[in-house]
């Protein structure tokens, strides 16, 4: 019943045995404990289970844990690698883009493969490739703006010339 | 909603898919990009015994221009299609199809082939490959076959491919002339199944029509080729009093039924309205515009 | 260089939440997060049809299979005489099916297992003999003398019906009818929809077997309320029983209610003595849990013809589905629809409420909304653009023409609200300037020249939020009071515990403010909690927007209560007396010479060490504080389409929102709520339905079929804002969590009839969808 796999889940390699149904969203909250991908619909319409797979986003609930085995997988967990916020973390909050919460990992998520891709989206660019996630208590409007704020937070820090950094 | 037990298999080759599929006969099922399939897993509407996973198959998702042959692998994703700029700049039809596939994220994993062998009526790629008169190359351990598109839809669900056969490649005559295409879906939302939409592929010669394609989602039993309004175009110039006749002649196609997305004479009328809105806009691409 | 002074989180600062670190990381706490040891997994087997009668339940092969622990049936559960529960409208609603399935979803078995796929292995293994009956599923049809009996365990109940109420002096406004020069009808349907939160409801029930002690982590906007409830119906003692509502991802309604996968989960870890989890899927959570709406409504106006509104007339009828479990206070039988008066005038109104069982699934859950007040809303908005239209005149002009006066407060209704403020003209005013009215339907006109469709649509709305007062008002016969716990710590740091609860709301932030506006203590020092019922005072929890009203009040009074000790104490610091004691900002200084001052941390440390002979230790304190009143939100929505004739699409093109919530706590917050209130307004007006076809399969079971919109529909809002107080509540504070949803159907669905209004169409009923609007333009003849 059970298949091994091996996945690199943010950063650090796992093996697990794995019935073949169960969901990718299942091994990340249930084994892995990482409760901070959610489930909301179970039919890929609210994206609250979005993870990265291979640095790309999928939703969580329609994959199987079996196709992890020998690839990469990110949770909002690693957002904050090394104890810092990520921009996208910090803009969520200072912009007020977030309220109860539940969509916000899976919003984030996406937020940051837009922005790994397109640094420097407009507002209608950000609304269409966040339409993959819902959002109940927002609409929409502050967490179009925390995105616009983190492009612009990351823009300004990369463009920190390298060695301004070191030391602080 | 969690699915049913069953066994996996993850081939590395499409010869041992083949061999697989062959074994498994029935009791097999396909998973490509998985982004129809696992939610009918989760809600047990199927519950196949097998699931031979095709990602790890390498060169099933290439894409490439050859030889008059436009070839699309089968495990080409949505999102693949959408970034394209080849495509956007040849087959517009389907960069603009690619893009309004599902939602940003379904696109990234749902595949091209994977939504043709599902062949659900209301999906895309069925009317953008009816409109651009591809085939399908299906293989098997006995060999492989070509089936048109037009040939290939038999009914809700249903194809032309056989439980031993895997859909590996879709060949598309490469674009002639001037071309230029459109695809119009009327959705309740993002991620939603097109209520009606229309796909055009046009290639224009001196001003006057060569070949003009129009599928048709989400109006009949399966997607549907627009045949006597593709051929009421042919040859001609493209005025209004053309994409009016052709507009007609897609409305006349279309089995549409009533359901919550609208009524049978709604939907017949959105096919015409976006057969001619489509055509104009296919008109304007063919010329160098948007 | 300007320097930025560090925020202290009084009321009127934006500050930023304290409750996201948690959430940005990953790190909230939801139900379905909760994992305790040996604990078990439940699923739920539920009817495939709407109305038949059950033969025989066989469970022995579910039972057999490995991994399943227990099987319950509502037989079961009747020997423990939990197979039927009270609902909060008086009525009783079966926990597990023993003599019938009256809906589609309806709980009849539960599987419980070691691990949740296998739970749900062995559900199919359940046989099931039904004996399949007629559905009825439309509350007219239900009312006719032949319809098939849904309640017929019921004594005494011989048809569908429900209830009959009435409000308002019928006599009065007849004679306003007989007057009028023209009567304006409107027959309308507010269709059922579900707030459908992302998280879905739950719970994890702990019962110790050794002590009996049940710890239940529910999703619940009221742990309180529900902690009692569940003592009664479940018949534990309430000491022992303490519910843990963890964070909660999203309510909106749907997680005030009982359900029954609560009761059996519960009852199934007292059995088996081990943790049970249930989590329902999004399907279950669409077929089976508190719904809204689902009225249908008859308006008539009675109006002169120089625009002024005489009387009004209300019909309606509502769907209650099988069992009448609107979350509701208990003396009112359709919420608080009455308050269909609105923000006009009315010198005379009358409204008649008739309930009706149907085979579909129970609730009457306020969506965003204080107990119907969102029916009646819509229903005078789309009135008044009735009456608009017939009467020839300009929308805005009409309401202008019948608003209540400034000088009018407090406004007795005529059906029985005295309205406590309101400045209704200037919130229009301030939206049709910022809109550019006047432009825009320049604009129209010349659009219609072109036959083109372009509307503009005004929703000028009043809401009633912040039940108590307790006399009147209750929860299952629970006082609708609400209360604040305070607890100063020497340090000057604070706890303030509280009997609402937060499910996105923001409250551990701006609760904080409040404690920081009346007592100084920064923002950032307040640790704010809620929802566990062993560590906070009780309270009747979240929903009709009263947590500020109501847990808010409770807040400023435990505050300034605490300030009246912490004077005294001062007093004594500074060696003066307590009469010369003033306070500002944290700081008691002796009147005349501020320069001698004590901080409030400096008076928490002497609570505990320096104190006047004879008083007692400490700086803490308690409230339970029931509101003299409602509180009356209110503003103006303007929104404004274009709708494609060949197509019947609407594009919303401008959406500007006036509120006025009195003082605003916290404006980022309140902004954050207005936003998340439009958009829904927008799903519902355009998208949002659950329905059923004849034999009462329902149609909108999973979110292929009942729409939320995306960020990519959804339009962009613009917000403002005017400042009306509220002259009872001590910050001035009114509810603004449902304000959006409440006005801004009607101003979406408005705009639509200002753009076809022409043409002869008077209404389409929500969700006004593109399908409906093409073929109401076909048959005016005035589609592509």
């Amino acid at each position: 019943m059970g298949r091994p796999i091996t996945v690199t889940v943010n950063g650090e390699k796992t093996s697990a045995e794995v019935e073949p149904r169960l969901l990718l969203v299942h091994f990340i909250r249930e084994r892995l404990r990482l409760t901070g991908t959610h489930i909301g619909c179970d039919t890929t319409h609210c994206g609250a289970c979005t993870v990265l797979f291979d640095g790309v986003p999928v939703k969580s609930c329609t994959m199987l844990a079996v196709q992890a085995d020998g690839r990469q997988l990110t949770t909002v967990e690693a957002l904050h690698a090394g104890g810092a916020l990520h921009p996208i973390q910090a803009a969520f909050k200072e912009e007020h883009g977030l309220q109860c919460g539940f969509c916000t990992p899976g919003m984030m998520m996406s937020s940051f493969a837009l922005l790994a891709e397109n640094p420097d989206p407009t507002e209608e660019e950000i609304r269409w490739a966040l339409s993959g996630n819902i959002c109940r208590c927002t609409g929409y409007m502050n967490i179009v703006k925390a995105v616009r704020a983190a492009a612009v937070q990351m823009k300004e820090a990369a463009a920190v010339p390298a060695g301004a950094a070191t030391g602080s | 909603m969690l699915p049913a037990p069953f066994e996996y298999h993850a081939p590395h080759t499409t010869e041992e898919t083949l061999e697989l599929l062959d074994q498994l006969g029935d009791e097999g099922k396909v998973l490509a990009g998985g982004q129809s399939l696992i939610p009918l897993l989760k809600l047990r509407f199927a519950s196949p015994a097998h699931l031979v996973d095709v990602n790890r198959v390498p060169g099933l998702d290439v894409i490439e221009e050859r030889d008059g042959v436009l070839r699309i692998g089968a495990l080409f994703r949505h999102k693949a299609a959408e970034r394209s700029t080849m495509l956007a700049s040849r087959y517009p039809v389907i960069a603009e199809a690619a893009g309004q596939v599902a939602d940003p994220i379904v696109r990234n994993r749902g595949t091209v082939g994977g939504s043709l062998a599902h062949a659900d009526p209301a999906g895309d790629w069925g009317s953008v490959m009816l409109a651009l008169d591809a085939e399908f190359v299906l293989q098997s351990k006995s060999g492989r076959r070509s089936v048109k598109a037009r040939d290939f839809f038999s009914g809700p669900f249903s194809t032309a491919l056989q439980p031993n056969e895997l859909l590996t490649e879709i060949r598309i005559p490469a674009a002639q002339g001037r071309t230029g295409g459109a695809y119009l879906k009327l959705e309740r939302k993002v991620g939603d199944f097109a209520t009606v939409a229309v796909a055009v592929h046009l290639q224009m010669d001196d001003g006057k029509v060569r070949s003009a394609g129009i599928g048709l989602t989400a109006v009949g039993a399966q997607n549907l080729k627009a045949e006597q309004a593709e051929a009421a175009l042919r040859g001609r110039p493209l005025d209004d009093a053309a994409i009016n006749e052709a507009a007609e002649l897609a409305a006349a196609a279309a089995e549409p039924k009533a359901d919550q997305r609208g009524s049978e004479a709604y939907k017949r009328n959105v096919v015409r309205v976006f057969t001619q809105r489509g055509l104009r806009r296919a008109r304007e691409r063919a010329r160098g515009g948007a | 260089m300007a320097i930025e002074t560090p925020l202290k989180g009084f009321v009127g600062e934006s500050i930023k939440r304290k409750e996201d670190d948690r959430f940005i990381r990953g790190k909230g706490n939801y139900v379905d997060d909760i994992t305790l040891p040996g604990m078990l997994h439940m699923a739920i087997l539920r009817s495939p049809f709407a109305h038949a009668r059950i033969r025989s339940i066989d469970a022995s092969a579910a039972q057999a299979l490995p991994g399943v622990v227990a099987v319950v049936t509502g037989e079961l559960l009747a020997q423990h005489k939990l197979a039927w529960m009270p609902t909060l409208s008086g009525d009783t609603q079966a926990v597990l099916a023993t003599d019938k399935v009256r809906f589609q979803g309806q709980e009849v078995a539960c599987v419980i297992a070691t691990d949740p796929y296998v739970a749900r292995d062995a559900l199919p293994l359940i046989e099931v003999d039904y004996e399949v009956l007629p559905a009825v599923v439309d509350p007219h049809k239900a009312l006719q003398p032949d319809a098939p009996l849904i309640r017929d365990e019921k004594e005494g109940q011989t048809s569908n019906h429900i209830y009959h109420w009435e409000a308002g002096d019928k006599a009065k406004t007849e004679e306003a009818f007989a007057k009028a020069d023209r009567v304006v009808t409107l027959e309308t349907f507010y269709p059922r929809c579900h707030p459908s939160p992302v998280e879905t409801c739950g719970i994890v029930a702990d019962v110790n077997p050794a002590t009996g002690h049940a710890t239940l982590y529910l999703t619940s906007q009221a742990p309180h309320a529900h902690r009692t409830l569940f003592a009664i119906v479940a018949g534990l003692p309430e000491q022992n029983i303490r519910i843990i509502s963890p964070d909660i991802g999203g309510g909106f309604g749907n997680k005030v209610p009982i359900y029954p996968g609560y009761v059996v989960a519960t009852a199934a870890s007292l059995l088996i003595g081990k943790p049970v989890k249930w989590v329902e899927d999004r399907s279950e959570n669409l077929i089976s849990t508190g719904f809204a709406r689902d009225f249908h409504m008859k308006g008539e106006m009675a109006v002169r013809n120089d625009g002024r509104i005489l009387g009004l007339r209300v019909k309606l009828l509502s769907d209650n589905g099988a069992f009448y479990a609107d979350a509701q206070p208990s003396k009112v039988r359709a919420g608080l629809f009455h308050i269909v008066t609105g923000s006009y005038d009315v010198p005379a109104a009358h409204v008649e409420a008739d309930g009706a069982y149907t085979n579909k699934a129970p609730g009457g859950v306020a969506y965003r909304c204080s107990f119907r007040v969102t029916e009646a809303s819509y229903l005078i908005e789309r009135l008044v653009e009735t009456a608009a239209i017939e009467l020839g005149k300009d929308p805005a002009d009409l309401r202008i023409k019948n608003f209540i006066q400034p000088d009018q407060f407090p406004y007795k209704s005529a059906t029985g609200f005295e309205y406590d403020s309101g400045q209704y003209e200037k919130a229009l005013r301030l939206a049709l300037e910022k809109v550019g009215y006047e432009d825009l339907r320049k604009e129209q006109a010349e659009k219609r020249k072109k036959g083109e469709l372009m509307g503009i649509g005004i929703a000028s709305f009043t809401e009633v939020v912040g039940a108590g007062p307790g006399k009147h008002y209750d929860i299952a016969g629970l006082r609708m009071f609400d209360s604040a716990e305070l607890r100063v710590h020497p340090t000057g740091k604070a706890i303030l515990k509280l009997g609402v609860r937060s499910q996105g709301q923001g409250h551990e932030t701006t609760f904080a403010q409040i404690v920081a506006e009346e007592l100084g203590i920064p923002a950032a020092d307040v640790e704010v909690q809620e929802g566990d019922t062993d560590n906070t005072p009780y309270g009747l929890g979240t929903y009709a927007s009263r947590s500020t009203p109501v847990g808010g009040a409770a807040t400023a009074v435990v505050s300034r209560k605490l300030r009246d000790k912490a004077k005294k104490i001062a007093a004594h610091l500074l060696e003066a007396s307590d009469e010369d004691i003033e306070f500002d900002h944290g700081k008691f200084f002796v009147r005349g010479s501020p320069s001698k001052s004590k901080t409030i941390q400096d008076v928490a440390f002497a609570a505990y060490t320096n104190l006047p002979d004879g008083m007692e230790a400490g700086l803490e304190g308690v409230t339970y504080y029931d509101p003299p009143n409602f509180t009356f939100p209110f503003g103006t929505y303007l929104v404004v389409v274009d709708i494609d004739r060949g197509t019947g699409q609407v594009k919303v093109r401008r959406m500007v929102a006036v509120d006025d919530c009195g003082v605003r706590i916290n404006p980022m917050i309140v902004e954050g709520q207005i936003h998340g209130g439009l958009a829904e307004g927008f799903g519902i007006a355009f998208m949002q339905l659950i329905t059923f076809d004849e034999e009462g399969n329902c149609l909108g079971s999973n979110f292929t079929d009942y729409l939320l919109p995306t960020s990519w529909e959804t339009p962009k809002f613009e917000t403002y804002e005017t400042v009306t107080p509220s002259p009872h509540h001590p910050i001035g504070a009114k509810g603004i969590g449902e304000s959006a949803t409440v006005g801004s159907p009607a101003a979406f669905v408005n705009a639509v009839i200002d753009a076809v209004g022409h043409l002869g169409i008077k209404n389409i009923d929500m969700p006004v969808t593109s399908d409906k609007i093409w073929t109401a333009l076909q048959a005016a003849g005035a589609a592509e």
